[in-house]
């Protein structure tokens, strides 16, 4: 990175053994060990409060299985309970937090404060070098901070499983797709990669930024970002999606997008307009009469059918829930490496 | 050791649209304590960076230790850096300061280190946030001195440091040097810290060498005139004139003259001090006169009265 104009005449010594990696060890548990009990001890009463919250999950869900008559109306009760069992904790949007806190307060320091107190001037001007100091801090910290959250995420998959059980719409409670979003990145092997990113954008900001509550903002807007990017764009063209005309899609399957033909020619795309809703579901699509003489709710497919539309579902399947999985994970691996290796770069060449 | 400490060619480093220190070309041999003076922003602390390996040079290079590109691992191995402020990890007690810069060196004598935290009276076990101003720089200096560096470069070391512990902290580094044949470059806004340890002088001024040499050579080859204040102006044209001072009707002229050098009637000759010397040059930027060894290639010769260790 220096320009040489000033012949060199080096010594005996030029190129002295490096500093071993492994006492690095003790310097990077010494510094950080305050943060990774932290983060312990905050997935560990998540943990405990997710235990105890599933337990009841699993109990209600077992009486419910052993109890419930498919199709009666003391089962649909019984379903609803089970839907508002935990309900705060079911629907997953509080959980999707924790990669990014973790990442934030875990990640965003590890250079901010350096550069924030100047001990990056002492730190770096040790004989163990700067860019090997930067790596033996970041790798073992991610490691770490990953495999904790995948510790997390096998007790989230065992949280959730009443939810995503086989055969759950067919005792007519509700089934939820795996992919259902929120929920998605919680078990699975996706939560310990956004952890990952999230500690590695947190360490790139803390070298981009310099100040560590700053950087922790920026951690957590990026990371916010990049997670609904995921989720609201991405994570469906993961592979191509199955196209059927079949009405009846499985509950478990993601569904991408629906529309309707007519003639082998594109009708309309989702809801149907309320021209055709008047002028062939006149009572609207719940008031119908079954065969049998009990009301019975008509769906938009049954009204539309006899008239000559198609309905066209394109969807994710439920089987497709690990290959899903291993990509997201993958990419996020990925991400962050090149992430963690932008920071060593940075610090690598950051004119002081 | 014959060599270059520092040794810098063409040096520049621009910061945005500014240059903190440009075409800076000097030579410190090793074996000195060599004070790095200049007023704020002169660019002091821009040149140890780079020096150091903190920072690139925009233009120009910089070597150390004999030829070793600066911030390199051999570079980084020889040089024990203590930065402005002596900064140290506060949530760290003494003793996991000592661990871990020993961690983090291939050599750390920690005999050294305990035994001088020990006669300081700084003890082990107490947070490094915890201890005095004078104190921590102790500390910071003892754990660069611990690794036995070949040269040790100080920043603004006593600046923050109140009289006694300036003391002190000086009689560290001149002991080191003494001693251990540490060679030093330290920098300072006030030259007064300085003048009673150091023996080689580098004057920076807006971002640019203005003097350079061995402390005794400096003042040998300087006189400060007195004489009519009337008179200082047709000095100039007769001797190499750097700063007139005048006060009422008598005027003091430092000159480059040696002791043998014919004093004009009417005027008297006397010695000039460091402090006296670097403030004459401060004041008269455009004299830029470099009576030391600043070119690179020929320091054996510029530098006759280096000292061997």
């Amino acid at each position: 990175m220096t320009t040489l104009t000033v012949p060199a005449r080096p010594e005996d010594d030029t190129s002295p053994p490096p500093v071993p990696w492994r006492r690095m060890a003790w310097v990077t548990w010494r510094q950080h060990r305050f943060t990774l009990a932290a983060v312990a001890v905050f997935l560990g009463a998540l943990a405990v409060g997710l235990w105890l919250a599933g337990l009841k999950t699993h109990h209600v869900y077992a009486a419910l299985v052993a109890a419930c008559h498919p199709a009666s109306a003391a089962c649909a009760g019984m379903s609803t309970t089970f839907i508002g069992t935990n309900g705060f904790l079911s629907n997953g949007f509080i959980l999707q937090a924790v990669p990014v806190l973790i990442g934030a307060f875990a990640g965003a320091p590890v250079l901010a404060r350096e550069m924030e107190t100047g001990t990056f001037r002492y730190a770096w001007t040790q004989g163990f070098g700067r860019w090997r100091w930067t790596l033996a801090k970041l790798a073992p910290l991610a490691v770490a901070v990953a495999a904790a959250a995948g510790a997390l995420s096998v007790l989230l998959s065992w949280y959730y499983q009443p939810y995503f059980a086989t055969g759950n719409q067919a005792a007519s409670f509700s089934e939820l797709t795996p992919f259902f979003p929120g929920v998605f990145d919680l078990h699975g092997i996706t939560f310990a990669a956004w952890t990952l990113t999230a500690f590695a954008i947190g360490a790139l900001a803390g070298m981009l930024i310099r100040r560590v509550v700053p950087a922790i903002a920026a951690t957590i807007a990026a990371y916010a970002g990049l997670a609904f990017a995921a989720g609201g764009f991405l994570r469906q063209h993961y592979l191509t999606p199955r196209v059927t005309s079949n009405p009846n899609v499985p509950g478990s399957a993601w569904i991408i997008s629906q529309w309707w033909t007519k003639g082998g020619r594109f009708a309309f795309a989702g809801w149907p307009p309320d021209r055709l809703l008047q002028q062939f579901c006149p009572q609207g699509p719940q008031a119908g009469v079954g065969p049998d003489g009990e009301p019975k709710t008509v769906s938009i497919a049954e009204c539309l059918t006899p008239h000559g539309y198609t309905q066209w579902t394109s969807y994710q399947p439920a089987s497709r829930f690990w290959p899903f999985q291993w990509i997201e994970g993958g990419w996020l691996l990925a991400l962050s490496v090149l992430l963690i290796a932008a920071t060593i770069w940075l610090v690598r060449r950051r004119a002081a | 050791m014959n060599m270059n400490v520092i040794e810098t060619s063409g040096l520049g480093k621009r910061y945005g649209g500014t240059w903190a220190l440009r075409d800076c070309t000097l030579a410190i041999p090793a074996g000195h304590v060599a004070a790095l003076i200049g007023p704020n922003g002169a660019g002091k602390t821009t040149l140890l960076n780079l020096a150091v390996g903190l920072a690139a040079p925009t233009a120009g290079g910089v070597t150390v230790l004999g030829g070793r590109p600066a911030g390199s691992p051999a570079a980084l191995d020889g040089i024990a850096f203590v930065a402005q402020d002596t900064p140290v990890y506060r949530n760290l007690s003494a003793a996991d300061m000592l661990h871990l810069t020993r961690n983090l060196n291939r050599r750390f004598d920690q005999h050294y280190a305990e035994t001088r935290l020990g006669e300081l009276g700084i003890p082990l076990k107490r947070k490094a946030g915890k201890l005095s101003g004078g104190q921590r720089a102790q500390l910071a200096l003892t754990l660069a001195l611990a690794r036995r560096p070949k040269l040790l470069v100080l920043d603004e070391p006593v600046a923050m440091l109140d009289p006694v512990a300036r003391h002190d902290f000086m009689a560290t580094v001149l002991t080191a040097m003494v001693d251990d044949g540490v060679s030093v470059v330290l920098s300072s806004h006030v030259l007064a810290d300085l003048e009673r340890v150091a023996d080689y002088l580098i004057l920076l001024s807006r971002g640019g060498v203005q003097v350079a040499g061995e402390a005794d050579d400096l003042l040998a080859g300087h006189r400060l005139l007195t004489g009519p204040a009337a008179e200082a102006d047709g000095l100039a044209g007769r001797l190499a004139v750097v700063h007139v001072r005048r006060a009422g009707a008598q005027a003091h002229v430092l000159v480059r003259a040696t002791a043998g050098d014919p004093v004009p009637p009417g005027w008297e000759a006397h010695p000039v001090g460091l402090e006296e010397l670097a403030m004459a040059y401060l004041r008269e930027p455009g004299a830029a006169a470099l009576p030391g060894p600043v070119r690179a290639r020929d320091t054996k010769q510029a530098t006759p009265t280096e000292v061997t260790q």
